[in-house]
């Protein structure tokens, strides 16, 4: 038995030593400055860079993050403090389905709503897609977070005369706040490698741009681009820009977990 | 009935019976508590002993499908009256739990101050005389003084339980309820509560509820003896304890049950 679980879970750590493994194999190479300045330079010639795809990932996602946090943190806030009604019944039903609904199909809404009507795809769009996306995963998250928090604090906050609003916000929210954040990076992580929703919406862009109102390259858009396209020097440029995105959610991750050691070493 | 006629009347309980769903927990209870007295409410577990305490500040119908009737007259208003505001009530009546409640994310300054800052805006140097006296009165000033600004996790449980005196009696509220406040404390940390009792109810008016008939015998002036939800027998401490009128009360207190 205890084989079994060792070598399972050996199996799971190898996949990704593999992927890390293969990423830096082949995308190392590739990764000098100008790979961080430079916008890609027309097909078939060598050189350029990404920097127009690391731009508009940070755009897109720092967007999405804007959009999407307030929205979900307030929704997950709702849920464990006021959600055992018939209301709350209903929004955690509606975050668990749109929590499994195929990431394409929230791009073709972003597409429907925004790109359709405006008549042009756009950062913005993609941006919506993304927070889309993310916003059942934060309600959720927040929600198993502040439920967390001791009822005992809650009946000490209320008897101390604090209102029901504030005991929440002052007391429980603040208490949480280490585990929302977590919730909330993981979040962001996790739609920072997303292509499928950027597909209608972001659309891609060689050039660089700043304007959320103009179609907008990401790293994940790139990657799909390059790696399907039929040039080495693509590939070449699909793997480091993989690398570097992998690199990025690492970052977000790690502070993730930086977070939560703060918030949880504090309670020794 | 207990109270001599020249003792202020503070908190008078009448008829009152508390309800979980169709559950009566407490029954028909009839009970004064008379100013700058300590009043003991004994019990075996399960009597209605803490939800009877959980009605004198409305804390009780914060928990779903309670419901509450009957009177507590603070001061000969029922506080169950509908102008009456809970949230405004409870910051004259200060109350202890079971367990120490420190908030987390509060340093030992910020848990005193909580429900000082709650009442409105005020100087920073009242707010700051308001903490050094909570905290003298709480008897915790002489070992947290040069740390008021550092976690209050950091404290161990019996000062973290003197903190949350000292935090429910800042606001310098008219009545202090404690829920067990020894429950989860050592000999030592117990005996200094205990002692506190005695210094603060020249300050306040004290309702403790315990399971331990000692604790009562050596803080209280008055004991009330529940059984089942229902008041069984109250009177002057030191005659109930020796010589009790219902037959119930003295198997309890000789151990015969509960």
């Amino acid at each position: 038995m205890t084989v079994l679980v060792i070598i399972l879970s050996f199996t799971a750590v190898l996949a990704l030593v593999l992927i890390l493994g293969n990423l830096i194999a082949k995308g190392a190479s590739s990764i000098d400055w100008a790979f961080f300045t430079k916008s890609p330079v027309p097909a078939g010639q060598s050189g350029g860079g990404v920097a127009n795809a690391i731009a508009g990932t940070v755009i897109v996602v720092g967007l999405a993050a804007l959009i999407g946090v307030p929205i979900g943190v307030g929704a997950g806030m709702y849920l464990a403090e006021y959600g055992a009604g018939r209301l709350g019944f209903l929004v955690r039903f509606v975050a668990d389905v749109l929590n499994g609904t195929p990431s394409i199909v929230i791009g073709i809404v972003g597409w429907t709503f925004i790109v359709k009507p405006s008549g042009h795809f756009s950062a913005l769009a993609g941006s919506v897609a993304l927070a889309i996306l993310m916003i059942p995963m934060l309600a959720r998250t927040t929600e198993e977070m502040v439920r967390l928090v001791p009822h005992s604090l809650r009946e000490a906050a209320l008897a101390l005369g604090y209102p029901r609003w504030r005991t929440s916000l002052k007391i429980v929210a603040r208490t949480a706040l280490g585990g929302i954040v977590t919730g909330c990076l993981v979040g962001i992580a996790r739609v920072a490698g997303e292509t499928a929703p950027l597909l209608f919406t972001a659309l891609g862009n060689l050039n660089f741009t700043l304007s959320v109102g103009q179609p907008m390259q990401t790293l994940s858009l790139q990657i799909y681009v390059y790696a399907t396209g039929p040039f080495d020097e693509w590939h070449r440029l699909a793997w480091a820009s993989a690398l570097v995105l992998m690199g990025l959610v690492l970052v977000i991750s790690l502070a993730a977990r930086w977070v939560t050691r703060q918030r949880y070493g504090s309670v020794r | 009935m207990v109270a001599s006629a020249n003792t202020r009347l503070r908190l008078e309980v009448s008829h009152l019976t508390a309800l979980f769903g169709q559950q009566r927990a407490v029954r028909d209870v009839s009970l004064l508590f008379p100013a700058h007295t300590v009043t003991a409410i004994i019990g075996p577990s399960g009597c209605g002993k803490s939800t009877l305490l959980r009605c004198l500040n409305r804390m009780h119908e914060l928990t779903p499908g309670a419901t509450v009737s009957g009177e507590v007259l603070l001061d000969n208003v029922n506080i169950y009256a509908p102008d009456v505001n809970p949230v405004e009530l409870r910051r004259r009546i200060g109350m202890v739990f079971q367990r120490p409640t420190p908030f987390p994310t509060m340093s030992i300054y910020d848990n005193v101050a909580a429900g000082l800052k709650v009442n409105g805006r005020r100087p920073r140097a009242e707010i700051d005389d308001a903490v050094e006296r909570a905290l003298r009165q709480a008897a915790l000033w002489d070992e947290v003084n040069d740390r008021l600004r550092t976690s209050a996790l950091a404290l161990s449980g019996g000062q973290q339980q003197r903190l949350c005196i000292a935090r429910a009696v800042a606001p310098e509220p008219e009545i202090l309820l404690l829920d067990e406040p020894t429950a989860s404390l050592d000999p030592a940390g117990t005996q200094r509560i205990e002692e506190l009792c005695h210094e603060l109810k020249r300050l306040y008016t004290i309702v403790i509820v315990t399971h331990n008939m000692q604790q009562a015998a050596r803080v209280s002036d008055y004991t009330a003896f529940m059984y089942l939800g229902s008041l069984i027998e109250v009177g002057i401490t030191n005659e109930v304890f020796t010589k009790p009128k219902v037959e119930q009360t003295e198997a309890y207190i000789t151990g015969r049950f509960g």
